[in-house]
């Protein structure tokens, strides 16, 4: 099947800063795809490098099947939103919305109806005739997508798009994103360093660290099956509970904690057997997949602990307290009334949580 | 009520002690005169007068009849105010051989300084916008190279110009003028706008390459639109200097094609009879008044921010 996007080995240097490294990534037809990372990971880079705007090092790549290494942006056939909309300060809505047509060069009533096609899809037909001043923060990136819209491109490339909006509006603009890519069906990248925006976006998501692709998998993966300590402590927040200690293979293979207590992992999957002789390891588990009070005893291993810190988020309340002399962050019903210094059951399956090794910090 | 001054005691009832007796409340009271004003503003005025003082001293004498100037009494107004002066300024005072007043200077310095201005304005432009937006190989060690070039003195590229413009077969007429004011507006130009352009959003040049345009349709669609500010300040910077320009009108013009301000020498140092102050006067405000009416009117445009609302909400 050919690939809508395909970056074969690509590598880009900037003097002796290797900021990407022999990337491979490809993309289907249609597909969702973020770039998650945080900032200076090379996430930016690399779609400036797939719209043309840096040239790359080592490598190629492919939009559409074609070798587009050496092309102008213009022929890449890419759209692109930036964070700070980048609107032509002195162009109207519908000058800026046409700029690129009238540079190719396309005739006066097909520009008309794409701007109309595109105003339509976005609504901002009323917005027009403004200049860029005259909009608000959520108006200019919605011009901004049209931009990218009116080109009629097949792979559109989001930078950053709602970074620079504030929080409802970014919530809004989130939905309307995926609504338009429900729409029209094009692949889309979008670079992110929000775990929110990529995992109510993405079809599948490439969390990068230095300039290498960590893992490339579909939400629910990512975070229910986090490959390395990495991802998982960048996915989810708040972040993972870790805690220290050894994994003891054999028939009934457990976590043995620094304090000594044992945590059995039967119902944990192994990606391989771990040895019976023993190995450091850390077992993570998220703060929601702990349960509280009760219901906790029906889950594999529970234990008695003292509340430190409670914070009421109104949905739900996390609540601090320590395991096993470490840290450990829970996540509770809102209902269920949590005082810090209270004594409480807690429990949670292994089986949901993720086990990494601690001299590669990979899962296993 | 109670006359102490301690706080400890303060009951709700109690107002806090101050000397006007009045409760703190909305603006806070701004007195004029306090010694820190008082002290700026008698230095701002002394200054004032210090620079406004030659210009009344000016403008009164080139009002004045010759007689009344010899009375000596520079400080008083004219008795009689007359524009003879002016009139002779601009028409007939002798410039060395000629005698058609300051009227053929003022042409040439007009086309020798907009062309100038234009030309390396347009050029530093491209300069700038190309040095930050299309890095090429070397670019950085080229604009080192420009930079260098704005602190040389003009004492030791005067001779090997000569020499060029000699040899292009221009020197002795006006394009040689406008070609060394041209070289010598580069540098300090290009970084003008170099950093000017280095200060808007790179993205937004981004973004008018995705949309397909090239070089000079981004220069001219994109980047010079925004670049209002920047271009009367290097309006300003060009009229003013080029205007004032002595030297390089001395010496590249030829005799045919002097700017005003050599001509403005030649009438005031020329030694026939006794010097006639008023007109002088008056010949010096001419020529000074093209940099004034700039400044004048150029610095409302400083103040618009034309970038405004590119980027961000």
């Amino acid at each position: 099947m050919q690939h809508s996007v395909s970056i074969r080995d690509l590598s880009l240097n900037f003097g002796q800063v290797k900021v990407l490294e022999h990337l491979n990534l490809d993309i289907s037809q249609g597909e969702f795809i973020v770039l998650l990372g945080p900032s200076g990971c090379g996430k930016s880079t690399l779609l400036n490098c797939v719209a043309g705007l840096l040239d790359v090092s080592d490598g190629q790549i492919f939009i559409n099947g074609r070798n587009v290494t050496w092309e102008q942006p213009k022929d890449r056939g890419i759209g692109m939103v930036f964070q700070s909309y980048a609107l032509y300060p002195q162009m109207t809505v519908e000058r800026n919305l046409s700029f690129g047509l009238r540079v190719a060069g396309m005739k006066k009533d097909e520009i008309e109806q794409r701007v109309k096609r595109a105003s339509e899809i976005l609504q901002i037909e009323p917005l027009l005739q403004r200049k860029p001043v005259e909009l608000s923060g959520g108006q200019r990136q919605r011009v901004a997508i049209g931009r990218a819209l009116v080109r009629d491109v097949d792979v559109f490339l989001f930078d950053e798009p709602l970074s620079n909006l504030d929080a409802k509006l970014r919530s809004d603009l989130r939905v309307e994103i995926k609504r338009l890519h429900q729409r029209l069906k094009n692949t889309m990248i979008y670079v992110t360093h929000d775990q929110i925006e990529a995992l109510t976006l993405a079809d599948r998501i490439a969390i990068m660290k230095n300039g290498v692709i960590q893992q490339l998998a579909d939400p629910h993966t990512i975070y229910n099956k986090p490959i390395n300590l990495y991802v998982a402590g960048f996915i989810g927040s708040p972040t993972m509970n870790f805690l220290d200690g050894e994994v003891i293979g054999g028939a009934e293979p457990v976590f043995k904690t620094n304090d000594g207590s044992l945590i059995p992992l039967k119902t944990y999957e192994f990606e391989t057997a771990p040895a019976a002789s023993g190995s450091k390891a850390v077992l993570g588990v998220r703060p929601e997949h702990i349960t509280v009070g009760e219901a906790a005893k029906a889950v594999p291993y529970s234990t008695e602990v003292e509340i430190e810190l409670v914070e009421p988020m109104g949905s739900d309340t996390l609540a601090y307290t320590t395991v096993a002399g470490q840290m450990v962050t829970f996540r509770a019903e809102s209902d269920i009334d949590l005082k810090s210094g209270q004594k409480v059951l807690i429990g949670f399956d292994p089986g949901r949580g993720s086990i990494f090794d601690t001299a590669t910090s990979n899962r296993i | 009520m109670s006359q102490t001054a301690t706080i400890s005691s303060a009951g709700p009832d109690e107002k806090p002690k101050s000397d006007s007796r009045v409760e703190p409340r909305g603006p806070r009271p701004k007195p004029f005169f306090t010694p820190r004003k008082i002290v700026i503003y008698s230095i701002l005025i002394f200054a004032c007068l210090y620079f406004l003082f030659p210009l009344y001293v000016m403008l009164t004498t080139s009002l004045k009849t010759m007689p009344e100037i010899r009375w000596g009494n520079i400080f008083a107004p004219p008795i009689e105010p007359t524009g003879e002066a002016w009139v002779k300024a601009w028409t007939s005072a002798c410039t060395g051989l000629t005698c058609q007043g300051l009227n053929p200077g003022f042409w040439n310095s007009v086309k020798i300084t907009v062309p100038s201005t234009i030309v390396s304005i347009f050029i530093a432009a491209v300069n700038g916008y190309a040095l930050v937006n299309w890095r090429f190989k070397g670019s950085e060690i080229f604009f080192t190279i420009l930079i260098f070039g704005s602190f040389i003195p003009y004492q030791v590229m005067l001779y090997p110009l000569v020499m060029i413009t000699r040899e292009l077969g221009i020197f002795g007429s006006l394009w040689a003028v406008i070609l060394v004011h041209s070289i010598f507006g580069m540098p300090i130009l290009t970084l003008l706008f170099r950093n000017y352009f280095a200060a808007l959003p790179v993205e937004l040049f981004k973004a008018a390459r995705v949309d397909g345009a090239g070089f000079w349709r981004i220069f001219f669609e994109i980047m010079l639109p925004m670049s209002l500010p920047i271009f009367v300040v290097a309006i300003i910077l060009q009229v003013t200097g080029i205007w004032n320009d002595f030297l390089f009108g001395v010496v590249f013009a030829g005799t045919q094609n002097y700017p005003m301000t050599v001509q403005l020498n030649n009438i005031v140092n020329s030694a026939q009879g006794s010097p006639e102050y008023n007109v002088n006067m008056a010949a010096t405000i001419l020529t000074g008044l093209v940099p004034l009416i700039i400044y004048f009117v150029s610095g409302r445009l400083f103040v618009r921010g034309i970038a405004a609302g590119a980027v961000k909400g």
